[in-house]
């Protein structure tokens, strides 16, 4: 246990397809206000998207290092057509730091040139680990499934900084077909960007109306909220030295204050937990990646918020982790 | 006469590894029974002794045998996997199909002799990534995911100093393999740690108000009208509503039928045809080899492939050409 262990707070790339106006205000915001040591930029899910904003990466990146953060620029998840492995050697060439979220961006990078690993990255052993800072990792932000045995293995097989997910809903999956597409009747390359309209992403609910999923474009996530508010100690004594909040709606440099309150002893995870449920997208949170239980679990107390945007005017639902208790 | 094209079929016991090769299947791949491959499930897979006995026997008949070793392995714990390779060389495998970073580079330095393989758990999806790991590793084959388009892959090809292998039939995949979390967010239990997805342990069945309600970790994937057959409720074929839509939002419980691209993949310069399903019986691999044995000679020989033979084998289930067609998306 290293209870005066520092942990910094990362801020990940915006999952959702935000307009460029909003996307602009959140970084300068960000720059600003919000108390994070780190902030990784641009487009993580669909390329499609980059042209809306991609202007704006470049000096949104100044501010934040003007205001003495350290920036990354991630690249996609998942590279398959020629313009997006052209993105990704434009990436590797524009001189900030790289996060690598598809293998194939190393091929873009000259060996020994320092870039960081991103969560879409398996980095599950140490082997893999210690491959990677060999080849230059300098910092890896842990796929969020990854037990939490592992993590205390991974810290003490190197001394790069360790990140995992703390906040916002959890990439689950990425695939070639668009589900707000197909969802809106539409190919792909039709899509007319529809997926601007959930800067959340859009809910996807089992026929028992049990919240379950959100779907963003080609990806899909979970309903529920990321929260680590529970875990946050024994992360620190597992060697975990950064907490990655990802990009939601809302008012975000708050969010941020508060996961340093928590960070720093000022609040306890319960009351962190209340004041931030409003935030959560889709009214619940999970954290059991974190604790070796099915993901969608949640060790924190099972108070959903009736007054919470997306329950209003549902019916009590019987709570996914209630009924996962029972089974595992 | 085109080099014909090697049909790759699965394996999921000594009986169905004998009788693919019987029905004349070129390799044939298949797996430990233990977390170190990604069809570890119950009463599946090989013994060390049943994979010496089996591949001296595929290799009596002329058929290779591929060692799918291509979970991640676990931290603290690689030395299962290390040791899987390393049994799987001693056994005359004639490769190995791997998926993990660490364990490439492992087995690339312990085992320089052994054939190495890209798993599709690996989604290596460009032909920069198929360099990567060729030039870093030595890999010689890559099994592509399951979301690129006939045109996408030729491109690959032409940009490849490697071999590629694909999907033509069984199970399908809807996201890109090896970065699909789903199955552990729901039971806890993943494709790229354990070996399973949408396990059997977790799925329960209820009647309620005359449906049969399949679920998964307590999620409701599919409702069946009464009498009706319920199908296994694989978390992403399964039917849900998002904002008043209710439908199969990621995919139809489909099964992927690639046989009528057969020719389209060789133009493509595909060097071998996957077929899905260590999970199946042997009379249905045989079934199915014979069937893809005779198509492939088919194209090879500039015939066309024979119609219908394959339909009977998707047992009524819908079949969909995936990825490889761009509309899908």
């Amino acid at each position: 246990m290293q209870p005066d262990s520092r942990m910094d707070l990362t801020i990940g790339p915006n999952q959702y397809f935000w307009d460029a106006a909003v996307w602009q205000d959140f970084y300068a915001r960000v720059a600003d206000e919000a108390p994070v040591e780190r902030v990784v930029l641009g487009e993580m899910v669909c390329s499609k998207r980059l042209p809306f904003y991609q202007a704006h990466i470049l000096p949104a990146a100044e501010r934040l290092m003007a205001a003495g953060k350290t920036v990354a620029l991630t690249t996609l998840a998942l590279i398959t057509l020629r313009r997006e492995r052209k993105l990704a050697a434009e990436l590797a060439a524009a001189g900030l730091e790289v996060e690598v979220n598809d293998l194939s961006a190393l091929a873009h990078l000259p060996e020994g040139a320092a870039f960081s690993v991103g969560p879409m990255v398996n980095v599950y052993n140490e082997g893999t680990l210690r491959w990677l800072v060999g080849r230059g990792a300098r910092r890896v932000c842990l796929p969020p499934e990854l037990p939490p045995a592992s993590l205390p293995v991974l810290a003490g097989a190197c001394d790069v900084p360790l990140e995992v997910w703390g906040w916002g809903r959890l990439p689950l999956a990425i695939s070639a077909r668009c589900y707000h597409a197909r969802l809106h009747d539409r190919a792909k390359d039709n899509c007319q960007f529809v997926c601007d309209r959930d800067p959340d992403g859009r809910p996807v609910d089992t026929l028992d109306g049990q919240p379950f999923l959100a779907v963003n474009g080609v990806q899909t996530l979970s309903a529920a909220c990321a929260n680590a508010a529970h875990q946050v100690n024994r992360l620190r004594a597992a060697g975990v030295s950064a907490l990655r909040l990802s990009p939601h709606s809302g008012d975000f440099v708050a969010l941020a204050r508060l996961f340093r309150d928590l960070l720093d002893g000022r609040m306890d995870a319960a009351e962190f937990s209340a004041r931030t449920m409003p935030r959560a997208p889709g009214g619940r949170f999970a954290d059991g990646f974190l604790t070796g239980a099915a993901g969608v679990a949640w060790s924190g107390a099972q108070v959903p918020d009736a007054d919470h945007p997306s329950r209003r005017g549902q019916e009590a639902v019987a709570t996914a982790a209630a009924a996962l208790a029972g089974k595992s | 006469m085109a080099e014909m094209m090697e049909l790759v079929c699965p394996a999921g016991t000594p009986a169905a590894l004998r009788a693919a090769v019987e029905a004349g299947a070129h390799a044939v791949y298949c797996g430990f029974a233990d977390e170190t491959n990604a069809r570890n499930f119950p009463g599946l897979n090989f013994s060390r002794v049943e994979l010496a006995e089996s591949i001296a026997h595929a290799h009596r008949h002329g058929a290779k045998v591929l060692v799918a070793i291509n979970t991640f392995p676990r931290a603290g714990a690689e030395e299962t996997w290390h040791r899987a390779v390393a049994d799987a060389e001693a056994a005359g495998a004639d490769a190995v199909i791997l998926a993990d970073l660490g364990l490439l580079a492992h087995t690339a330095e312990h085992h320089p002799g052994l054939r190495r393989h890209l798993s599709v758990q690996a989604a290596a999806a460009n032909p920069d990534a198929i360099n990567f790991y060729a030039e870093t590793f030595g890999v010689r084959r890559f099994v592509l995911p399951r979301v690129l388009t006939v045109a996408e892959i030729a491109a690959i090809n032409r940009e490849i100093d490697a071999e590629t292998e694909v999907f033509v039939f069984g199970g399908l995949c809807v996201m890109a393999e090896g970065r699909c979390s789903l199955s552990s967010y729901v039971t806890g239990r993943s494709p790229n740690v354990d070996g399973v997805c949408s396990p059997p342990d977790h799925v329960s069945y209820e009647e309620t108000d005359g449906a049969l309600a399949a679920r998964l970790g307590g999620f409701t994937i599919h409702r069946s009208p009464k009498g009706a057959p319920a199908p296994y409720p694989t978390l992403c074929k399964g039917c849900f509503t998002s904002e008043g839509v209710t439908g199969h939002v990621f995919e139809d419980p489909a099964s992927l039928d690639a046989s009528e691209l057969l020719s389209a993949l060789a133009d493509a310069g595909v060097r071998a045809l996957k077929i899905e399903g260590r999970q199946r019986s042997r009379a249905y691999v045989g079934q199915v080899v014979r069937s893809f044995r005779a198509a492939v000679e088919a194209v090879a020989a500039g015939r066309p492939v024979p119609p219908g033979t394959l339909a009977a084998l998707t047992e009524g289930q819908a079949a969909t050409s995936g990825a490889y067609a761009k509309t899908w998306r």
